[in-house]
């Protein structure tokens, strides 16, 4: 699990991209008739197109966000919304397109399918374009699907949970991805049932000049598990690509929600996601959230923790290279008592690379006894390179036990030096110290996906060090 | 001849009296800087492969800075002078390489890396040595190594140097040097602020790694406390002060300096001198 010398060099290996074979596109830029053509290809009920059509209002009303990374980069006339790559679903790898097919292969995906996971879903542009589920997990009535089946399939619990997590007048860009959504997860654990193995959606760009607005559901109703990961790819192009998925999940009461992202978005991605959790009495929400790619990134995972007894964990990792910003961090919001959160924060800026911490914990009148702690450091691996913190701490019940402790270090001189005078070379001690720095996050990933974080990680970090 | 606590036999070179080996380390008029200020004023040194040198002298004369200058750390730049190893210009090589030549220094304040296994990181090491072990091997020889040290076999998943006490320090300091089994072994301080149980410990351990290098170690060891002596018997005894090797000697220079201390040398070369050795 160690970076190896050799590998320090610049190669985003899945900067590639296929011929077009898409059945079907809206054309460029954003309207009503554009939201209207999406529904209407998806033979939507008539209560969806209304959802989204309010939410574009939204989305239009709404000044762009100047609190955080620069977006003014972002050409909303410039974008592709909607772009269908096959004409039906797969639900085996052989119904998939050879093109499309070939390059989930290069992603590893059937493969990791086959070894480690329960199930997989599998995105390319704006719709799913394979899924797979076991068969034993179906028949205990877990349902894992794109998100348009849920829709179609499963209206009433769909109904019950879709868009309350986060309305679609949150932000501007979750309005956005309200109005234009497509694809994405549905999951649903029914009572008591453990999914001891990961599902998996992988999110893949092909399309230049395309926005990709995934939409992904997961319920785990009382006493249940699940964990669901994500990784994500796309073609390097000269044209700005954009990413604004939303993320809700709900864990009902005793249930445990893990999720994981490995986000690896090519350089030319903003990628501007929602992602927000409710955890109801002694249910447990645990975000793993890894950002290694994408030009720009803000996303901020959160937990309402509204039940008694509820616990949430963010545990982050950002690795920011020359020009990217990652603008992540986490929001913890204690509503009721005896409810505890734990987020635990790791930064690595390269070159004019910039992470930023922003980080949130309120803490409600009626919330007794709650327990918080944040932790976020940060490590510059150069004189260029930049890091900020911005916590924010809103505590309205004097009966909390609350930490806070932010650290912002350099690559130390000393600790290369000790290294080196082992023998290991400056490259290879930097390499060293940055697989240590991340340890606390690679060691909750699983194997397969921590090997991979540190393979990635070491493509981010070039050749040139120090 | 003299004999070590272990039994070893060491060749003691009568002063002055020296048969030049075909490897060791030669210093020369060595003259070191530290942000602009000079240290090191012409140190004169060899250390010959199979012998034990110790470095003593008052605080603040520049021993540690001879360490560092000689493993290369950047914050110390060298004004003057010469060192090589086994004929090789060291002065001329990044610090990897001086270790990959065989040289080890073994820190007074080891450095935390966080999130970096004392096993990987021994791994690591030998690796870029070129001299990795098969997995079983390297496991085998970890373990027979830490339990010489009296070292829980917890530590081999511990983060090098981090949170660990002064002690659990100096003992990975010497478990390192027992894992690369250097031809020159740099010992900054292994000895201080340690109880005597565990100095007794470290003190076997580098005889230890002594003993199965055969007479293809070289040590040079700085200290201040005749204590570990008794363990490690020097064939020679340097004195520094302001930057320069003022005497020499035999192990019973040693003897001298723990009963009279370092005031004959102060005395001798700064009038100022108790301020001086203060400093």
């Amino acid at each position: 699990m160690t970076v190896q010398a050799h590998e320090l060099t610049k190669d985003y290996k899945y900067g590639f991209h296929d011929v077009d074979v898409s059945v079907f596109r809206t054309e460029k830029g954003i309207s009503p008739e554009v939201v209207a053509a999406i529904s209407d290809h998806k033979q939507e009920p008539e209560w969806m197109l209304k959802f989204r059509l309010k939410a574009l209002d939204h989305f239009f009303k709404r000044p762009m966000p100047n609190w955080g990374a620069d977006l003014s980069g972002i050409d909303f006339d410039n974008i592709y919304y909607y772009i269908k790559p096959v004409d039906e679903m797969g639900r085996s790898w052989d119904d998939v397109p050879d093109s499309i097919r070939n390059t989930f292969d290069r992603l590893g995906i059937p493969e990791a399918e086959r070894n480690f996971l329960a199930g997989v879903s599998a995105q390319y542009d704006s719709e799913v374009v394979y899924h797979s589920i076991r068969a034993d997990l179906e028949k205990l009535g877990v349902l894992f699907s794109d998100c348009d089946t849920g829709l179609r399939d499963h209206p009433e619990i769909f109904k019950r949970y879709f868009g309350t997590v986060i309305p679609p007048n949150d932000n501007k860009f979750a309005a956005l991805n309200s109005a234009v959504w497509s694809g994405g997860s549905f999951v649903y654990v029914p009572k008591g049932v453990r999914v001891e193995v990961p599902l998996q959606a992988y999110f893949r760009i092909n399309s230049d000049n395309m926005g990709q607005f995934e939409r992904t559901l997961i319920i785990a109703d009382e006493g249940s598990y699940v964990h669901y990961i994500e990784g994500c790819t796309a073609p390097t192009y000269s044209n700005d690509s954009l990413h604004a998925a939303v993320v809700e999940i709900i864990a009902e009461r005793g249930a445990h929600v893990r999720y994981t992202t490995i986000q690896n978005w090519s350089d030319n991605v903003y990628n501007l996601v929602t992602k927000r959790a409710i955890a109801k009495q002694d249910a447990t929400i645990e975000w793993i959230d890894g950002n290694l790619g994408s030009k720009v990134t803000m996303k901020y995972p959160s937990i309402y923790l509204m039940g008694e007894g509820a616990h949430g964990e963010v545990l982050s990792a950002a690795f920011a290279g020359t020009g990217q910003h990652q603008d992540a961090g986490s929001k913890c919001i204690h509503v009721a008592p005896n409810t505890t959160s734990n987020v635990v924060s790791r930064s690595i800026s390269k070159g004019s690379g910039r992470t930023s911490y922003r980080g949130h914990i309120k803490v409600l009148p009626k919330a007794t006894n709650v327990k918080a702690n944040v932790r976020c450091d940060a490590l510059l691996l150069d004189e260029e390179s930049r890091s900020d913190t911005y916590p924010y701490m809103d505590i309205e019940n004097p009966d909390v036990t609350f930490g806070h402790e932010a650290t912002v270090s350099k690559v130390g001189e000393d600790q290369i030096f000790y290294l080196q005078s082992r023998g290991i070379d400056e490259q290879q001690a930097t390499a060293l110290i940055v697989n240590g720095f991340f340890e606390p996050f690679v060691k909750e990933l699983p194997m397969e996906y921590a090997v991979e974080l540190n393979r990635l990680l070491a493509l981010s970090m070039e050749g040139s060090i120090g | 001849m003299s004999e070590t606590a272990g039994g070893a036999q060491v060749v003691a070179t009568g002063n002055g009296a020296v048969a030049a080996p075909t490897t060791e380390l030669h210093v020369d008029g060595l003259r070191v800087a530290v942000e602009g200020k000079p240290i090191l004023d012409g140190v004169d040194l060899r250390v010959p492969v199979g012998e034990v040198h110790v470095l003593m002298g008052p605080n603040g004369s520049g021993k540690s800075t001879l360490a560092y200058s000689l493993m290369g750390h950047p914050k110390y730049q060298v004004t003057g002078g010469s060192a090589s190893f086994d004929g090789q210009d060291l002065l001329a090589l990044t610090p990897d390489r001086r270790a990959q030549l065989g040289l080890f220094l073994s820190f007074q304040n080891p450095i935390a890396i966080p999130g970096v296994t004392t096993v990987n990181f021994l791994r690591a090491a030998l690796r870029a040595q070129g001299r990795e072990l098969p997995a079983r091997e390297f496991i085998a020889r970890l373990g027979d190594e830490m339990s010489s040290l009296r070292m829980d076999a917890s530590f081999r998943g511990r983060y090098i140097n981090d949170g660990f006490s002064g002690g659990e320090k100096k003992r990975a300091e010497i478990l390192q040097l027992a894992m690369l089994e250097p031809r020159l072994a740099i010992l900054d301080e292994p000895d201080s602020g340690l109880d005597v149980d565990a100095l007794r410990i470290v003190a076997e351990g580098v005889l230890r790694v002594m003993e199965r290098s055969e007479g293809r170690m070289g040590v040079l060891l700085i200290t201040h406390y005749y204590r570990i002596l008794e363990n490690l018997t020097p064939d020679r005894v340097h004195i520094m002060h302001q930057g320069k090797i003022v005497d020499s000697g035999g192990p019973e220079l040693a003897h001298v300096i723990e009963r009279e201390g370092y005031d004959p040398y102060i005395t001798a070369i700064s009038p100022a001198g108790p301020e001086v050795s203060r400093r």
